[in-house]
């Protein structure tokens, strides 16, 4: 009896502590108004209005998807190309945790953090686009599991995925409220979730572009053929790798303050290694694009219109970038690294709305161009995201390394600051 | 264009023995009986269209209309389906000899494909294929992501898109009244024979009669026997059939097939990568780590 009262207050006071803390963190932190919250409080609370007139009255009231286009700016930039993105993920924490390449550690956790985030949000809006939303867990509690659907497997994907995330960046979570126990098992089960989120990210990655491989008389034959997939998943490394670079360079201005010091230390290293991971990834995909051209015998397409815009996707976007990141990596340049990440970016999100809205029914009657309501809803899902984010990292230790852990227990990482985590 | 049933019959005795066929066949065949059968044999249900017969007299859209609860259809030919109206009649100018009255009739709808694309892509098998032919959607289950319209060869699928609770439209090939051992309601109303109601197999030969019986009157070729790995539906006509509207650049083998490989390559992926790359991370974990703590984060 003794023995009980003396676990239970303890615990007691464990939640007493946690959650007079969380009560202290949810308060709002710095300036409310700046330029920033107003424009994206503005386009949240627009996405707000839209939505309810999109759920009452229909998708046509507010989208211009019609009969020959069921898939526009929603499916074709927030998921297709939104999932692209968050492929960081999954390369950081290959390099990190499969590879041990140590010195990617610092953005393990951001990346898994704009990884998990991208997927609540961006496949979150996948929501808004089902027409007959509240049916959307039949696939999920086993009433009708459409297995011979490639939809089916990159929807469940979604969900496992996310909760490999989940436990990948939990440790934070815990660090955070200060339950050093949890976090010790947490972490245990770190390894587990990364090499089942790779395998899923693996599959619905090429599982996007597997979705349009029944649609082969729908989409211009330059961006159609049946190795879709094996070129989605290719050029999800480097999508996912530039928007790191990309986010690393904002993160590192707006949160300079969140960040230790060996975060902005390993910067350029990481930038540089990961624009030579790029560069390697992006020749691959153009190897792979040449050989889909050349067995396709798609010269003839060339010469039309399409063919311009097919080349200005492949030269301007993507060999042009890969070679800019190879001369990052030779000259070990930031800068330059960043803009092949901005050029490389532009260059998945024309693929992916080629594949699945641009090139989609060249020959349609009416060719589909998405409505303001459908952009700010785009921009709307956007700022929520961000301020997710932001609310995450201004509070939780993400682009730093656990303080209680590192002073507590490895004392010898303050001896050697380019060793990040001496022990986790 | 009127409709002439009396006419059509006297000008051709084979279509009034057709039709009578047809709809002896229809009504032998769909005894209980015959419909298990026709599910065990995998020989479904589907329906002729011989385009040399129809007049354009519109009566099967009406029907289809009334029957499926739709408002009745504006009376004119129409190219394509829309999520009102299930069943269009297309009119088409032909210049050639082999079409005196210079204008063909090709009634559209759902083709009911023997391996459908739009049943294979659907996450919650709403769209589902019937042993007995017909391909129907079931609003309980479907959620509306339109994968389906994606995916169908012959954008048949249509998406209520004003409506809060939308629905997936297309031709049911009236499964109710299958069930209920009737015609189909387009075929029941049809007069000028232009629509044969029967097995699939049945048809097939009758269509190949057809062709050889009156070698003059027909294009060579049956719709729907080979295109999108066959159909339940399928069309005779006296010309070419892209020169009628119908897709030229249709895969022989069924669209399911073009994902089958990659479904096929899932299990591997999933038994192969991980054992790899739990291999791989033990390999490159070099003992770096104080003898302290746990072992890696
Ligand atoms: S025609 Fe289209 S909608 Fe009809 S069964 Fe075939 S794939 Fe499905
Ligand atoms: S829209 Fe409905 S019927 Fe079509 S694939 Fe999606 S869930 Fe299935």
């Amino acid at each position: 009896m003794r023995d009980a009262t003396r676990s239970i207050s303890p615990a007691r006071a464990e939640l007493a502590r946690v959650s007079s803390f969380l009560r202290q963190e949810l308060r709002p932190r710095g300036r409310i108004l700046t330029p920033f919250n107003v424009i994206t409080a503005t386009l949240v609370l627009a996405t707000a209005v839209i939505l309810f007139f999109r759920f009452a009255y229909g998708l046509g009231s507010v989208t211009n998807l019609n009969q020959d286009y069921p898939w526009g700016l929603w499916i074709g930039f927030d998921v297709v190309t939104g999932v692209a993105f968050a492929g960081g993920a999954y390369v950081v924490v290959f390099l990190v945790h499969v590879l041990n390449l140590e010195r990617y550690r610092p953005i393990v956790r951001v990346t898994v953090l704009n990884g998990f985030l991208a997927y609540v949000f961006y496949a979150g809006a996948l929501v808004l686009d089902l027409g007959r939303p509240w049916n959307v867990i039949n696939p999920v509690i086993g009433n009708s599991f459409g297995v011979s659907s490639v939809l089916f497997l990159v929807a469940w994907h979604f969900m496992l995925y996310m909760l490999a995330e989940l436990i990948e960046f939990s440790p934070a979570i815990a660090e955070w409220l200060g339950l050093e126990r949890l976090r010790r098992f947490l972490e245990r089960m770190t390894l587990g979730a990364v090499i089942l989120g790779i395998s899923l990210s693996i599959l619905h990655q090429s599982g996007l572009g597997a979705l349009f491989l029944m649609a082969k008389s729908k989409i211009q034959p330059l961006w159609y053929s049946e190795f879709i997939p094996i070129q989605f998943l290719v050029s999800s490394v480097f999508a996912g790798l530039s928007m790191v670079i990309f986010e690393g360079t904002i993160s590192r201005r707006v949160f300079h303050h969140r960040a230790s010091a060996s975060f902005h230390f390993s910067q350029e290293r990481i930038v540089v290694g990961l624009s030579r991971i790029c560069a390697g990834a992006m020749f691959v995909y153009l190897f792979l694009q040449a050989l889909v051209f050349l067995h396709g015998q798609d010269w003839r397409h060339l010469t039309a219109g399409w063919g311009s815009w097919y080349l200005l996707e492949n030269v301007g976007f993507v060999a042009a970038p890969c070679a800019l990141f190879a001369l990052a990596w030779r000259n070990r340049s930031t800068p330059l690294a960043r803009w092949a990440a901005v050029l490389a970016m532009l260059g998945v999100i024309l693929n992916r709305l080629n594949v699945s809205v641009i090139a989609w029914q060249p020959h349609a009657a009416v060719r589909y161009v998405p409505t303001w309501m459908e952009f700010v809803v785009t921009l709307g899902v956007i700022s929520a995201e961000i301020w997710v984010f932001r609310w995450i990292v201004n509070r939780m230790p993400v682009l730093r390394e656990e303080p209680a852990h590192a002073t507590t227990v490895a004392p010898v990482s303050n001896a050697e600051p380019t060793h990040l985590r001496k022990e986790a | 264009m009127t409709t002439a049933p009396g006419q059509g019959r006297s000008a051709c005795d084979r279509r009034g023995f057709l039709r009578a066929l047809g709809v002896c066949g229809a009504g032998l065949a769909l005894s209980p009986a015959a419909l298990a059968q026709a599910q065990a044999e995998g020989n479904p249900y589907g329906v002729l269209v011989d385009t040399t017969q129809c007049v354009g007299c519109r009566t099967c859209t009406r029907v289809c209309a009334e029957g499926h609860g739709l408002p009745v259809p504006e009376d004119v030919c129409r190219e394509r389906t829309t999520e009102r109206q299930l069943t269009v009649v297309d009119g088409r100018a032909v210049a050639d000899p082999r079409v005196d009255t210079g204008a063909v009739f090709v009634k559209r709808q759902c083709l009911h494909c023997l391996q459908p694309a739009c049943a294979s892509a659907c996450l919650t098998r709403a769209m589902y294929k019937h042993d007995a032919g017909p391909v129907t959607w079931d609003k309980g289950k479907c959620m509306g992501c339109r994968y389906c319209m994606v995916s169908c060869p012959f954008d048949m699928p249509k998406f209520e898109y004003h409506s809060a609770a939308p629905h997936i439209r297309k031709c049911d090939l009236c499964a109710d009244r299958l069930a209920a051992g009737e015609l189909p309601r387009c075929v029941a109303g049809c007069e000028a024979g232009a629509l044969t109601f029967g097995r699939r197999a049945d048809l097939l030969l009758e269509a190949r009669k057809r062709i050889a019986t009156e070698k003059d009157a027909y294009h060579a070729h049956i719709f729907g026997e080979r295109e999108a790995g066959g159909t339940s539906w399928l069309y005779l006509a006296a010309v070419p059939f892209d020169k009628l509207g119908f897709p030229g650049d249709l895969e022989y083998v069924s669209y399911p097939n073009l994902t089958k490989e990659f479904l096929y390559g899932v299990p591997v992926v999933l038994t192969l990568v991980p054992p790899l790359l739990l291999g791989i991370a033990k390999a490159t974990h070099r003992d770096t780590l104080p003898a302290t703590g746990g072992r890696r984060a």
